[in-house]
Parts: C-alpha cells; sequence; structure tokens
C-alpha cells in the first residue's frame, strides 16, 4: 500500500482515540434546545419564528442572512421559549433561539426510513437540483469550519474543479466521530460522494483516510470497488501517513493529488480540488436523498477521565452537558472543556454551550494537563520552523506579532498560517507562539482588508 | 465541579522540555568525556569539573544579584554543558584560576551581557576559550600528551597532529606529516604514547557515538556536522592531491577540534541558522574558513576562529534565507 | 617631515571637498521647522498623529503656510506649547479643553466574580479573542495590563487588587495610546473638566439588566432613570447601556444619586453626590440590606459650587427604604419604556455594534472579519 503524506513539517501528537471501538449511541432528546444563530462562516441567521411559536423537528427556525449564509433548523419538536442572547462556543452571549422541548414530531416530507437511495433510483437529479437542496437543507462542513457547502460546489469563474476529496483522516487526537459514521454508515457516505461529484461536475473522487482508521480503509475500498468500477467515476481510498495536521485543507491536497495551494486569497479550487468532510458528505446524502435538513451530527465526548466517554448521533442545540452526563459527568476538580479536539478546540467557559454544525467532538481535559508551563526565553532551537506545515517560521512570527510590526508581519507571510498549533505544540520552551500569531494574522488580515476597500 | 480552566488553542503540548535537550546534549558528551578522563588523567578531571562548577556559579551569581532575575536559570542545564564544552577546549595542564577566568568570559560576557540562554550572539564556550587563547598564549598553546593518568599543571607537553601539519605546510616538508598518527588511531585513541591535544580532541569515535545519539534523540539535525565535515573532507581532498604537503584528508577531519567543534559547538541551538539551507551554508562555509586558517593562517586550530566569525553571520542567513513555503512550487500535474 | 606635510595636504582636500559637497548637495529646509521642532516636548508620541516631533513641526509650518493651525494640537505639550508655536508662527490658536483618559468598567474582584480560570497569554488581547474572560462579563476590563504597556507616560497602571486600571491624573497625557490599546474599547478620552471634575457612566456593558447584574454587581442595567433624570439632555441609553455626553454634562451629580447600581462616578468632587429622595407611594420593604455609599452627607452640601441646593438635605434613613423599592424597578423598567425591550430586530441590532468582537469559529483558512477591533 503506498502511502501518502504532506511534504512539509507536521507532528505526531499522542492518539488518545479512546472511543475507536464505540459504537454510536443515539443521544437523548434534551429538555430544552438552544440554536445560536451563528453556526457557520458568513452572516448570521435571521430568526423566522417568535416566541410562542409550534416547531416541529425539521422546521426552519432562521433563514439564511445572506448570500454567504446557511439556514437553520429545528432538531426538535415543540414550542419557541424565547429569542434571547446565551453563552455560545465563542465565549461570548450571542443571539440564539431557545426551544422547549416537547415529544419528538417530525416534518411530514422527511423520509425516515433506514432504505438505501440511489442516484439510479432518481434519474431526475441534476446537479442544480443537488445544489439547491444543499443549500436549502443548510448543510456546512462539518469538520468545524462551517464554511456553507453549496458555495464551495459552486466555485468562481477563475477556477476549474476538477476532483472531490473528501476529508476523512480526522488526525485531531481524541475524536472518532468521523470513523465510526464511516463504519457505520459507508454506503450513504458514497452515494453523497457520488451527489457531491454530480453537483460539482466532476469524475474523479478521493477519500483520504489515515492509516490509524484501517478498518474504515478496508470497509470503504471493498465498498467503492463494488460501487464505483465500471461507473463513469474514478473513486479511490487514499491511504494517509498518520500525522498531524494532515485533515488541514491544503496539507490534505497536497498528500492526494500532490498539488499545493498557494498562499491566500487562493483556495483548494484554485488547484482544482473541492474538499468536504466526510460527515458533510453524509449530510449531503441525507439532504438530497431523504429531505432531511441538517439538525444532527455525529459527536464524541470524549476525555481520560470520563468514566464512559462515547459517540454519539446527537441533535443540534443540546446542551453539552446533558452529553457529558450521560458520559458519566464532569471529572473532579478544575479541567478543560473543549469543542473540538486538544490541538485546534476551543475552550469554554460554561457547560451549557450547545451542540452546533460544527461541534465534532466534547473533549474534556482533566487538570494535571489543562494548565500551561511557564514560558521560558527562546532557545533557538528551530524545531518550531522544522514542526510549520506551511513552511513559515513561527518564532520569527510570533515576535513581530508581540512588537507589532505588521508591515514585517506582512512579508513574512504570516497569513497563510492555519493555525494548527503543531508550533506552540513543539516548543520546548513551551512559548505561546500562536496566541502572538493568531492576534498578528488577524491585524494583518484587517489590514490588507482596509487597504482592499480603500482602493475600491 | 471545579472552575473551568479557558485558553486558546493549542490545548496539548509535546513532551519536549529545554532541560530535555541541554541534559541531552550533556549525556551525548559523556562517552567522549569519559574516554578523555581515562586517557588525559587527573589534570582533565579538574579542568572540566572547574568549567563546570565555575559556569554554573557565575551564572547563578548574575542572575541573582546583577540581574536580579526571580528564577534562577541554572537549573535547565546550559550553563553546564557550557562548562563542559568550555573544559573540552583547553588543555589538561591548564592552572585553575585561569579556567575560572575562562569561565567568567563565557558566561559573564558571552552569554549574560547579551541577555541570557537564547540572545547571545557568539558560542559561550568559543568566546571563553578564544578569551583565554588571546589573553594566555603560553598557556593555552602547551598541550599535554595523553597517558599521564596523575599528572596536572606538571605535564609533559608535546606538538598536537595540527601543529605538525602546519609545520609541514611552512617548511614544505612532507615528511613531518608520517609522524602524524594514522586515522585509525586517531579515530579510536588508540595511541597512548603521546597523541596531544586539548581534553575532547582525542577520540573521535566517542564523539560520532554522541552524534548518534543527538540525530536518534531528535536534538539536532544532521545538516550542520555533516556538511561541515564534508566540506573540509572535499577541500583538504582537494588540496592534498595537488599538492602532498598538506595532509591526508581522512586524517585532517579526524584530527584536533574539528570533531568536536563540527558535532557540538557549532551545533548550538542559539548561535546557528534556524533554516536547513541556512544551516548548510553555514556548515559549509565553517569548514572552508577552518581550513583556510589551519593551513596559511597563525594558528594551528581554526576551528575555533571559523565557527565565531560564523556565528555573526547567523543572523545575515536568518534573516536573508527562509524556508520553502507551502505553495510557492507551481502546481503540477 | 614628508609624511606630515601629506598628511596635512590630504587633510586639506578632504575640507575642501567635503565644504564644497556640503554647499551643492544641502537641501533646503525651512528654519522654522527647526525651531518649531525645540518648542515642541520632543517625546515623540505620535499623540498628534504625526510621525513624531519633527513630522508635527514639519504639519505645523505647512500648516501656517496654509493658513490655518487647525486640527494640529500636541497632547503632551498642551495648550501652553501651542500658544508658543502660534507665537512662533505668527498664529492665533484657539483654545482647547484639557482631556484625559478615563477607564469605564468598575468590576474589581469584588463586584465581579471569577467563573473560570485562565491559562494563556496573559494579554488583554489574547484574553478577549478567547472570550469572556474570567468573568460572566463580555464586556469588561480583563485586568491584563494592555494599556499600561502602551502608555509612555507612566500615568495608567493596573490596580493588583481591584483588577481594574487606574489613571493618574497629572501625568495623563490624553495621547490615546491606552484606547488604542484595549480591545474591548472601555478607556475613552473625556474632558478633565473643571478642577478635574467629571461625572461618567463606569460601564459599558451591554447585556440585558438581569444579565449583567449576575455578572457584576455594579453594572449598568439600562434603567434610563438617569437619561429622565438629567435635566441637559446629556444621557443616552442604548443598547442596555447608559453614556454621558462629556460635551453636554454640567457635573450636577442628579445622575449619581438615582442610579441603582452605583454605575455613575463622580470624580474629583469635595464632597460626595446626595443621596436619593424618598419616594411618597413608599411600600417599605426596610428589612433588604443594602449596602449605602452615602452616610456622610447630612451637612456641608452647603459649599458644593455646582450642586442644586436643598433638595437633596435628607437623613440618612430614606435610602435604606429606596433601594429595595428601586430593586423591583429595575425589572419592571424594560417593560414601561418599551423601546429598550429585547425583539428579535432588536437582538440582530445589538450585532452591529462595534464593542462586540464577533470570534470566527474555530477552524482553519478563513476569510472573516477582524475579531480584534483597533481603532
Amino acid at each position: 500500500m503506498n502511502i501518502k503524506t504532506f511534504s512539509i513539517g507536521g507532528i505526531h501528537p499522542e492518539e488518545n482515540k479512546l472511543t475507536h471501538e464505540v459504537v454510536t449511541q443515539v443521544a437523548a432528546l434534551p429538555k430544552q434546545a438552544t440554536f445560536p444563530l451563528s453556526q457557520h462562516i458568513g452572516a448570521p441567521a435571521k430568526p423566522v419564528v417568535q416566541k410562542g411559536d409550534k416547531v416541529k423537528v425539521g422546521t426552519m427556525i432562521a433563514e439564511a442572512g445572506g448570500f454567504v449564509s446557511a439556514p437553520i433548523f429545528s432538531s426538535v419538536s415543540g414550542t419557541v421559549f424565547k429569542i434571547d442572547t446565551a453563552i455560545d462556543a465563542t465565549g461570548y452571549r450571542k443571539p440564539v433561539i431557545i426551544i422547549n422541548v416537547e415529544g419528538d414530531e417530525w416534518e411530514e416530507n422527511i423520509d425516515r426510513s433506514d432504505k438505501l437511495e440511489t442516484v439510479e433510483a432518481h434519474p431526475d437529479l441534476t446537479p442544480e437540483k443537488i445544489v439547491e437542496s444543499i443549500k436549502n437543507a443548510g448543510v456546512v462542513g462539518m469538520g468545524g469550519a462551517c464554511f456553507p457547502t453549496f458555495i464551495k460546489l459552486t466555485p468562481p469563474p477563475t477556477a476549474k474543479a476538477e476532483c472531490v476529496i473528501i476529508n476523512a483522516v480526522e488526525c485531531e487526537p481524541y475524536i472518532t466521530a468521523d470513523f465510526r459514521l464511516m463504519m457505520e454508515k459507508a454506503d450513504e457516505i458514497l452515494i453523497g460522494l457520488e451527489l457531491l461529484m454530480m453537483g460539482a461536475k466532476v469524475t474523479t473522487g478521493y477519500i483520504g483516510i489515515e492509516t490509524n482508521k484501517m478498518p474504515a480503509i478496508e470497509l470503504l475500498t471493498k465498498k467503492c470497488a463494488e460501487k464505483f468500477n465500471g461507473s463513469k467515476y474514478h473513486v479511490e481510498v487514499v491511504p494517509l501517513k498518520q500525522r498531524y495536521p494532515q485533515g488541514g485543507e491544503k496539507q490534505l491536497v497536497d498528500a492526494v493529488i500532490q498539488r499545493q495551494v498557494p498562499a491566500p486569497p487562493a483556495i483548494p479550487v484554485n488547484v482544482g480540488a473541492i474538499v468536504q468532510n466526510v460527515g458533510t458528505a453524509y449530510a449531503v446524502y441525507e439532504a438530497v436523498m431523504k429531505h432531511k435538513p441538517l439538525f444532527e451530527r455525529y459527536t464524541t465526548v470524549t476525555g481520560k477521565k470520563i468514566k464512559n466517554p462515547g459517540n454519539f448521533l446527537v441533535r443540534m442545540g443540546t446542551p453539552m452537558k446533558d452529553l457529558i452526563e450521560a458520559c458519566g459527568g464532569m471529572p473532579e476538580g478544575d479541567n478543560k472543556l473543549l469543542a473540538g479536539g486538544p490541538m485546534m478546540g476551543k475552550a469554554l467557559i460554561s457547560i451549557e454551550v450547545p451542540i452546533c454544525k460544527g461541534t465534532n467532538s466534547v473533549t474534556v481535559i482533566s487538570d494535571d494537563e489543562a494548565r500551561r508551563k511557564e514560558p521560558q526565553p527562546c532557545i533557538r532551537c528551530a524545531k518550531c520552523v522544522g514542526a510549520c506545515p506551511m513552511g513559515l517560521e513561527p518564532y520569527l512570527l510570533a515576535k513581530i506579532s508581540e512588537v507589532q510590526n505588521w508591515e514585517r508581519a506582512e512579508q513574512e507571510d504570516i497569513v497563510s498560517c492555519i493555525e494548527c498549533g503543531s508550533c506552540q505544540f513543539t516548543c520546548p520552551a513551551h512559548r505561546p507562539l500562536l496566541d502572538n500569531i493568531r492576534q498578528g494574522k488577524s491585524t494583518v488580515m484587517g489590514i490588507i482588508r482596509s487597504r482592499a476597500a480603500a482602493k475600491k | 465541579m471545579g472552575k473551568l480552566i479557558v485558553s486558546l488553542s493549542p490545548h496539548a503540548h509535546g513532551t519536549d522540555t529545554v532541560e530535555r535537550n541541554m541534559y541531552g546534549v550533556i549525556i551525548a558528551l559523556m562517552p567522549a568525556l569519559l574516554v578523555s578522563f581515562f586517557f588525559f588523567g587527573l589534570g582533565s578531571v579538574i579542568v572540566c569539573l572547574t568549567s563546570v562548577a565555575a559556569c554554573v556559579f557565575f551564572e547563578w551569581a548574575i542572575n541573582k544579584y546583577i540581574l536580579k532575575n526571580e528564577r534562577n536559570t541554572i537549573l535547565d542545564g546550559s550553563a553546564a554543558l557550557t562548562g563542559i564544552l568550555l573544559g573540552m577546549n583547553l588543555p589538561s595542564n591548564l592552572p585553575i584560576w585561569i579556567i575560572i577566568i575562562g569561565a567568567l568570559f563565557a558566561i559573564g560576557v558571552a552569554k549574560m551581557t547579551f541577555g541570557g540562554l537564547g540572545n547571545n550572539l557568539f558560542n559561550p564556550a568559543l568566546v571563553g576559550r578564544c578569551a583565554l587563547l588571546v589573553a594566555f598564549p603560553a598557556q593555552m598553546t602547551s598541550w599535554p600528551l595523553s597517558g599521564q593518568l596523575f599528572s596536572y599543571t606538571d605535564a609533559e607537553t608535546g606538538a598536537t597532529p595540527l601543529a605538525l601539519m602546519q609545520q609541514a605546510i611552512k617548511d614544505g616538508n612532507v615528511d613531518l606529516l608520517s609522524q602524524l598518527p594514522d586515522s585509525f588511531s586517531l579515530l579510536f585513541a588508540m595511541s597512548t604514547d603521546g597523541g596531544a591535544g586539548a581534553i575532547g580532541e582525542i577520540c573521535d569515535l566517542a564523539l560520532i557515538a554522541g552524534l548518534v545519539f543527538m540525530l536518534w534523540r531528535k536534538i539536532i539535525t544532521w545538516h550542520i556536522p555533516v556538511s561541515i565535515i564534508g566540506t573540509v573532507f572535499i577541500f583538504s581532498g582537494l588540496l592534498h592531491l595537488s599538492n602532498p604537503i598538506y595532509a591526508d584528508p581522512t586524517v585532517v577531519i579526524l584530527s584536533g577540534g574539528l570533531m568536536l567543534g563540527a558535532i557540538f559547538m557549532a551545533t548550538d541551538y542559539v548561535t546557528s541558522p534556524m533554516t536547513p539551507k541556512g544551516q548548510i551554508i553555514y556548515g559549509v562555509s565553517i569548514g572552508l574558513l577552518t581550513i583556510i586558517i589551519r593551513n596559511w593562517g597563525a594558528y594551528p586550530e581554526g576551528m575555533s576562529f571559523a565557527i565565531l566569525i560564523m556565528n555573526a553571520f547567523t543572523p545575515l542567513i536568518n534573516n536573508y534565507i527562509k524556508p520553502k513555503r507551502f505553495g510557492e512550487v507551481p502546481a503540477k500535474n | 617631515m614628508i609624511a606630515v606635510i601629506v598628511l596635512g595636504a590630504i587633510g586639506l582636500i578632504a575640507a575642501v571637498v567635503l565644504f564644497a559637497a556640503s554647499k551643492k548637495f544641502a537641501v533646503y529646509e525651512d528654519p522654522r521647522i527647526a525651531q518649531v521642532g525645540e518648542v515642541l516636548p520632543g517625546a515623540n508620541c505620535g499623540g498628534c498623529g504625526f510621525p513624531g516631533c519633527s513630522g508635527m513641526a514639519d504639519a505645523l509650518v505647512k500648516g501656517a503656510d496654509a493658513g490655518s493651525l487647525d486640527g494640529l494640537f500636541c497632547p503632551v505639550g498642551g495648550a501652553e506649547t501651542m500658544g508658543k508655536v502660534a507665537d512662533l508662527l505668527g498664529m492665533a490658536i484657539a483654545n482647547s479643553e484639557p482631556m484625559v483618559a478615563v477607564v469605564r468598567c468598575n468590576g474589581t474582584c469584588e463586584h465581579r466574580p471569577r467563573i473560570a480560570e485562565y491559562a494563556g497569554l496573559r494579554t488583554c488581547a489574547a484574553m478577549h479573542a478567547c472570550g469572556a474572560g474570567e468573568t460572566a462579563c463580555g464586556f469588561g476590563c480583563l485586568g491584563c495590563g494592555d494599556c499600561e504597556a502602551a502608555c509612555q507616560f507612566d500615568a495608567i497602571h493596573v490596580n493588583l487588587e481591584t483588577g481594574i486600571p487606574e489613571v493618574d491624573e497629572e501625568k495623563c497625557t490624553s495621547c490615546g495610546a491606552c484606547v488604542k490599546a484595549c480591545p474591548r474599547n472601555i478607556i475613552e478620552l473625556r474632558k478633565k473638566g473643571p478642577k478635574g471634575r467629571r461625572v461618567f457612566v463606569s460601564c459599558v456593558n451591554k447585556d440585558k439588566g438581569a444579565v449583567s447584574m449576575k455578572a457584576c454587581k455594579v453594572s449598568c442595567i439600562g434603567c434610563g432613570k438617569c437619561e429622565k433624570e438629567c435635566p441637559f439632555g446629556a444621557i443616552t441609553v442604548e443598547a442596555n447601556c447608559s453614556y454621558i455626553d462629556f460635551n453636554k454634562c454640567r457635573l450636577c451629580r442628579k445622575c449619581v444619586t438615582v442610579c441603582p447600581t452605583k454605575a455613575i462616578h463622580d470624580v474629583n468632587f469635595p464632597t460626595p453626590a446626595p443621596a436619593p429622595k424618598p419616594k411618597e407611594p413608599a411600600a417599605p420593604k426596610a428589612d433588604t440590606v443594602v449596602k449605602t455609599e452615602v452616610p456622610k452627607v447630612e451637612e456641608k452640601p452647603i459649599e458644593k459650587p455646582v450642586e442644586t441646593p436643598k433638595v437633596e438635605e435628607k437623613p440618612v434613613e430614606a435610602p435604606v427604604e429606596q433601594k429595595p423599592i428601586e430593586t423591583p424597578k429595575m425589572e419592571e423598567t424594560p417593560v414601561e419604556t418599551p423601546k429598550k425591550e429585547e425583539t428579535p430586530a432588536e437582538t440582530s441590532v445589538n450585532e452591529e455594534k462595534p464593542v462586540e468582537a464577533p470570534k470566527p469559529p474555530r477552524g482553519a483558512f478563513l476569510d472573516t472579519e477582524s475579531s480584534i477591533s483597533i481603532k
């Protein structure tokens, strides 16, 4: 088996895939579901319900707030309690819709059966219809970035898509949601991939999987061969070396088709690749074939001191507290609660934060590992330079950001940083490299944007 | 339930620490150190121990009384490492008071005045050595012969292989070169009958074992040692082929402080470039400079000066040599 | 001997060459620029908006030639220096009010409990990007001292006991560096006021009253009492937070008296603001234990120069009965003034306020708004 990987940098954190073998359970319905209006990149959604309205599972409760936006659908049936603000994953109070749950009544047009709907059985599907269904179902990137999928499938005229790459890498430690999804819903995922290829008007597809998920590689390779051999599609399962951040878009494209996406504002479609998370592929299948909008997802709840970590099929809007309690409750002492994995996840200040479209994991890091060590001066060992997957010099970017020399920061390509955290992970002096770089990056991006706006 | 702890990502950290790296280098030096103690005896033990003690003491004192830092950095291993490296560059009959002055130069002038660990421009051990060489040239150029286990300042001294090589070039006399130990003996330090040199120059095999250990532990990368040794080998090989008064390249790379310098001194984190391409340029330049100083310069040993000169160029190299950025490569089909 | 002659000749030739070059290649600079530069303080703080004092001197001379020195002001030197510059350039200069930096947050450790522990890089900008901070107030001071680091005049220091920065009025030159450094726009440049007296709302919390009170005991709840009370129309309440326009404020301190949470502060007044007067239809709930800050108010109000006298001379007991009544009113007030009630439209209006810093969701390679608003 030829194992590919990306060309620059990378690190190897401890896997900690504690829930690899735990079969997905369906999470219990919450008593109250909270839906932040901003669960995606772009303009926040605008509510279309009011206090007191009755909703069913699958009812649209907020419409897209602009072109780059997505609608939000209720994952529960009940009554709208209020439209208020609540703390979400950003750590700030943001507008939310709160629904009191009553029963579990679904919208009539959603197909709840287990029957596998193939593309052949629906000859009237066209690329435009597929993209429209995806847009109306509110499908966004489920890997955490939450970019509206329908926009990715319709690239700008300057870029031509050549292939669809499914990101089933899951390089972050602890998270196993995508793995379980592949083991349990492989057929659906492949139909989702077919729909994505149809929507993007390409005939080549790849599925990138890390070698620590051999059962999934074997299963999908077999099913791919059965489904796509002899068809007009060329689909390949690509085993990838276990390395972080293999799951980053640019690194994935580099590893699978050996093309490097240039610095921003270039995106993968500029080199011909459309990258979608495997959870998104599943959501596309459900949206197009089962008329089911996006309101539930596979999420891992894990942590070394969690009593019963597991994988859940959870309705969005469920407070994390419910899931954690189902797994045995928060451990004793001070903990760090993360939405996402330990490398790029967001630390939350409340356990009531709801599960959103991009929450692929709830990770609890306990006391001994939760605090950072005291930083020492930089010893110029250059290990961060060796670890950076984008070929940058983190020690230099961090220093420049600290002294606020934005011109030099722009020259040193700070906007190329993907904020993966490899540099800070590696640094023997425990320096807060990414904290400084992130600040510099957002300031420089603001400067570039205002410069472009002033030119117009 | 206790408090929730928040911070920005990443929330995990690798196992690497500054201490692990510094003590790792010290462990890598142990084989060479022990072999040297075996060959140079009591003198080398005294010199090395004094050097380490003086370096650690000066770092502690400067941190506490002059800089008034709350956290004293002596435990991170870098002061001890400087002490060992300084000791290994000195002859084993050097009096204690000179060693202490050397340590003061190394730690006080070369390291702490620049701002402590991470901020020095020049390699502290080499600055200490060169300061002593200039201040006490007589004591610093009398090298004890190996094999004298119990002598210290009264050890008998002799000509080092490097002195012989330089003499051969000056006089144009090829016969002097036949007095050199062969490469086999240099490698394994088999000759106890009088090979002279600094404490750390005696057994190249032990030094190479240290290199292998550091590469395995990922403390350093191969670029600097290989580029230095490779350049010296090729350059001295070309010279040897052109004129036999120049010594055999294998003898050249195994004699003097070349191995010690290439593996332990030039690879010092703080004073070497940060990118692989920069490191190769750095190494090649050191190699060339070493041979030039050795063959046509005033001193028989050119390694320390070559490294110090290139240390001055390191910021320039860092400024202009950037790593290959992701996406610079045009998309290939 | 020859050596001396040769050296002397070389010296002479070099001197001639240098003299000729300095004359031929001389750049003409208006001599007034150097003169003005002498008068300016030389701190190169950038508070005038120009690159250093030499840049300011250049701009001043250009302005004088253009006919007006409007918009050019050195905050460090103040009106005195500007007067000297104007004399030098033969211009008249309008007087401008001295300003001072004001920290509009009173969420000390005592008033605002900690609910989380922050374990990352200890700068305000980093903590602001991470989330609300260590307390439940997402608008309040983070106490890491970015303002202190930005100040070049040693005029602002974080008080380690309260966690809030304090401004030294003597040293503050109102250059604005701390205002720019604060990621939450808590610091504002306000008029110093006559004898240094000023009144301001020490809160920028835009959450609803009930929510902000849970986070901090002295937060502004947007009840609007101050707005109603102000006889000069200087106060506006927007997005659950009150703001006093320092150009209209006449320092009467009626707002200080009526504020139920003591969110409005008066600074440098010789005596505290008078106690709130008791309301006649009082349903006494006198058992509530309430902190009062006005026990000393009985005598002395007569000397206050800008006070509206006599009405406020009331015994101490009245405030004890006042407060409990006012507390329940805090929740009802949003109903009384319907424009402050939250509707979905209103909520989304809050979104556009520049104080909020939208943090992009976690993930890479995003084209999003800057999460640090640097004004």
